[in-house]
């Protein structure tokens, strides 16, 4: 960890009612621990993007393009054209400051540029002096300046330090959205090779073998293998975990970081526990083993050209329909761009649950399930069996990830299936959850070890909540549907709330399946022993 | 930032409607070229400002859900915060240009012993909001009193509301207390709100500074400084069918007017190129007048273009020995 900043300190630096400054005068600071490292040369070479090359925020030189600023307005110009967004977005915030305090960095910060109407001035400051009459004519007086270097910094630092996760435009009258803004600031950014290497790096992975990870075929197979020999262990039960299987009815899809990283790794289990058990005919790809997009945090076009192999995939192995997995931003792509983008999905069925015969009429176009609406639907119809008393020793609560939150509505679904599958559940403070969650912080690329003490400020409201329940209640476990969550919330907790664990909804649904033939359980997942209590 | 300058705008326009109503040669330009001018960089800045937005296309449907999807039969969506219908996308609008929906959800997070984060509820910049542009309609509405004859049956209505209370004379209107009320709130929060302050530029304190200024005015109008509504009328009328005022008419109009009016005009030029547009920006906001039914309709980008991107076949060039070594299905055995 690159910051040795304790919980109590860093408390002591938060200030939400920061003293009047002109912020166009205050400049830029690159502390250690709050900002990412730049791309990498290789990974810009590989995807063909804009300006490689080695260099660091901290450089007194980014070695930018000598035309940099042109660039920059023409892209700008370009996008203005094409997204009807930004130009509402640009032209009609009032400033009226209720976004102020709902951003979890400047709940964590109290830096006034983290404020949502703020970071976006920073972008709408340089909009009205190239696009707009009076900033033209009056310039400081409609809050119009120049594209300078400075602009610039400034741009990387506060553009890196928010996660894309909506929860601004919630309450926004006009329902101004940061992440629109943000996405499309980190698009000009790219266009002159600014950008981080934990983006972009990923992204070339993704794009060379299907996922962020860089798992080549045969190690994704290993690591499916190894689930399959844990669960054979905790169940008895042996499964042959098909990949890339031509004909199956359903393509899953998953974030990669369900393969190998904990506590991951133990959705991973429930999911292939539950297809097992229900007899589900589908087939993981080594090709399109990604549901996650970093594409989404840095350009449209790189989002498009990751997310096309999902389709792709589909199309070559002719599977009916696609389910995916937990994953958050994930679900944003395709709920509200991969049709659009990549369809449409003609070659598909409307997807139907060969289990339970039901329709799914919401997703009859992109032709693509979450996990959660599915298995929601086969507990309702009693298609599996469950032993809830089976995760008696934990005590969860539940985190809404920004994305199924705020750019699709997944809330009832999970808790749902949580009802089911445990005992004890109990909800996180109103102000903190469904669609006025809470992000983890780390969103959108910025998870950086070097952007360590950033992410803690970021995530600080969320731990805050989650911490007034187990002191309340006794929590010990937050669930999630999002794999960075499960990155992230584990370092979080044990920064703000040590002791409180991590898990996904679908390893408690894990836990709680009877499968036909399984031996009796005496562990969990986690080869922890269960700790059944009797009514 | 700013506040000394748009007051110095402010004190600026203020002064020159003072000196029209005294001085006979200003007060000709002001009564009657004045308000064509207005009218017209009003229209035409609206419409352009409109037109200039609708050339943009909406590539994504990126609407901000607030509530339950529609997903399983069973599941009980929330169709106003999360509409899947063209129907619901409206209700979601009506709610949030009535009624300021969004803003009624506004919370206020503070420190709580140093160390917990507390979130409160805190409706009054919605209340105050909501107060202020609810009077300024009605307001509105009410002056087709000097701009149409016969008087409108509505505007008889609404007055006899406004005026409901029936307490000093001439009556005072709710919407006058109200709007004074709305526009100081409004308007003191930007200086004693430091969260505020930092975001507010001289273009946020102008216009309340005008609107306020409108206000005062026509209040001064009404209840302490008597003017000649029947000139007012007739100066209105004149103006809304073209003909041309003569010399004796304007003399009949006070200063006092004058300055309102000034003011009333400065507001038409200044609206169509400052943030005032969000009067029309919120009807197209793209978060919020689309529905959230995106995997069953598909959305059309106009502008969808084709991108390079790394085909199946490249993959398993690349990988074959390794897939093949590990047992998992190739296209192509080699």
């Amino acid at each position: 960890m690159s910051t040795k900043i304790k919980p109590e300190e860093l408390l002591q630096t938060i200030n939400l009612k920061p003293k009047y400054k002109n912020w166009m005068e205050v400049p830029v600071e690159f502390r250690k621990g709050t900002f990412s490292y730049a791309g990498s040369e290789e990974a810009l070479i590989y995807l063909d993007q804009p300006n490689p090359r080695k260099w660091q925020p901290t450089d007194p030189d980014w070695k930018l393009p000598e035309n940099w600023q042109e660039i920059i307005l023409e892209g700008f110009r370009e996008r203005l054209e094409k997204f009807r967004s930004l130009k509402i977005f640009m032209d009609i915030c009032v400033r009226c400051g209720a976004c102020a305090d709902k951003c979890h960095f400047f709940l964590g910060s109290g830096d006034p540029k983290n404020m949502p109407v703020l970071r976006a001035e920073l972008l709408r400051s340089i909009y009205r002096r190239e696009f707009t009459t009076a900033g033209k004519l009056m310039g400081k007086m409609v809050g119009a300046r120049d594209l300078t270097f400075d602009v610039l910094r400034e741009w990387f630092y506060y553009f890196y330090q928010c996660t894309q996760c909506r929860r601004c435009s919630v309450f926004c009258p006009y329902g101004i959205d940061t992440a629109e803004i943000t996405f499309l600031a980190r698009e000009l950014m790219n266009l002159i090779g600014v950008n981080i290497d934990w983006i972009m790096t990923p992204v070339k992975n993704c794009y060379r073998t299907g996922n962020h990870l860089g798992v080549q075929p045969h190690g994704m197979k290993d690591s499916l293998e190894m689930a399959a020999a844990d669960i054979e262990e905790i169940t008895g039960i042996h499964i042959d975990v098909p990949i890339n299987k031509k004909g199956a009815e359903i393509l899953f899809v998953t974030p990669s970081a369900d393969y190998f990283a904990t506590p991951h790794y133990y959705t991973l289990m429930g999911y292939i526990m539950l297809f097992h058990e229900i007899g589900l005919d589908y087939t993981f790809s080594t090709y399109a083993s990604e549901g996650g997009n970093f594409g989404s945090f840095v350009s449209h076009e790189l989002m498009k050209r990751l997310n096309n192999k999902i389709y792709a995939e589909a199309k070559r192995l002719k599977v009916k329909w696609i389910l995916g997995g937990e994953c958050g931003h994930m679900w944003r792509v395709i709920h509200q761009y991969m049709d659009t983008m990549n369809g449409p999905a003609d070659f598909l069925e409307v997807p139907r649950s060969p289990i339970t015969g039901t329709v799914f009429e919401n997703a009859k176009s992109t032709k693509m399930v979450h996990i959660c609406e599915f298995t929601a639907d086969l507990i309702y119809h009693n298609k599996i069996k469950l032993d809830p008393r089976r995760n008696d020793h934990w005590h969860a609560t539940f985190h809404d990830s920004c994305n199924p939150s705020r750019g699709m509505g997944l809330l009832e679904e999970p808790r749902y299936i949580i009802k089911n599958v445990m005992r004890k559940f109990t909800e996180m403070p109103d102000n903190t959850i469904r669609e006025q969650t809470f992000c983890c912080g780390s969103g959108a690329g910025i998870g950086t070890d070097e952007n360590f003490e950033m992410r803690m400020r970021g995530g600080f409201p969320r731990a805050n909540a989650a911490k007034y329940v187990r002191d309340k209640y006794g929590v010990n476990i937050c669930l999630c549907i999002c794999a960075i969550d499960k990155a992230n919330l584990p370092p979080l907790f044990e920064f703000w709330v040590p002791g409180l664990e991590v898990g996904g909804v679908h390893e408690m649904v894990g836990n709680a399946l009877v499968m036909t033939g399984e031996k009796p359980r005496e562990v969990d997942l986690r080869l922890q022993p269960l700790n059944i209590e009797e009514e | 930032m700013g506040l000394g300058l748009s007051l110095l705008y402010f004190i600026v326009i203020l002064g020159l409607g003072w000196i029209a109503g005294y001085l006979p040669f200003m007060k000709t330009i002001f009564g009657t070229i004045l308000p064509y001018v207005a009218l017209l960089l009003f229209l035409v800045g609206i419409i352009a400002r409109i037109v200039r937005w609708g050339r943009s296309p909406v590539p994504f449907r990126i609407t901000t859900t607030c509530g339950q999807e529609k997903s399983l039969p069973w599941i009980r969506q929330n169709k106003l915060d999360n509409p899947s219908s063209a129907l619901g996308a409206f209700g979601r609008m009506l709610l949030e240009v009535l009624f300021f929906r969004s803003l009624f959800r506004n919370t206020k997070a503070e420190f709580k012993d140093n160390e917990k984060l507390v979130y409160s509820v805190d409706k009054w910049l919605w209340f105050f909001s909501l107060a202020f542009h609810w009077s300024f309609l009605i307001i509105f509405l009410r002056h087709f009193r000097f701009f149409t004859e016969p008087i409108p049956s509505f505007v008889t209505f609404l007055q006899n509301i406004d005026g409901f209370f029936q307490v000093g004379l001439p009556i005072i209107y709710i919407t006058d207390v109200l709007i004074l009320a709305g526009l100081t709130y409004l308007f003191l929060r930007r200086i004693f709100d430091s969260k505020v302050k930092i975001i507010s530029l001289p273009s946020d304190y102008f216009p309340l500074l005008l609107i306020l200024g409108i206000a005062v005015t026509g209040v001064l109008m009404r209840y302490f400084f008597k003017t000649d509504l029947v000139a007012v009328k007739e100066f209105t009328v004149s103006i809304l069918s073209f003909q041309p005022i003569g010399s004796d008419l304007l003399a009949k109009l006070s200063p006092l007017f004058i300055i309102h009016f000034t003011f009333v005009c400065t507001l038409l030029i200044y609206f169509p190129f400052s943030k005032l547009v969000h009067l029309g920006g919120i009807f197209l906001s793209p978060t919020r007048n689309l529905a959230n039914n995106n995997r069953m309709k598909r959305h059309v980008n106009p502008w969808n273009y084709d991108v390079p991107v790394h085909t199946y076949e490249e993959y398993e060039e690349e990988f074959r020995d390794k897939m093949i070594a590990a047992g998992i299905p190739v296209e192509k055995e080699e």
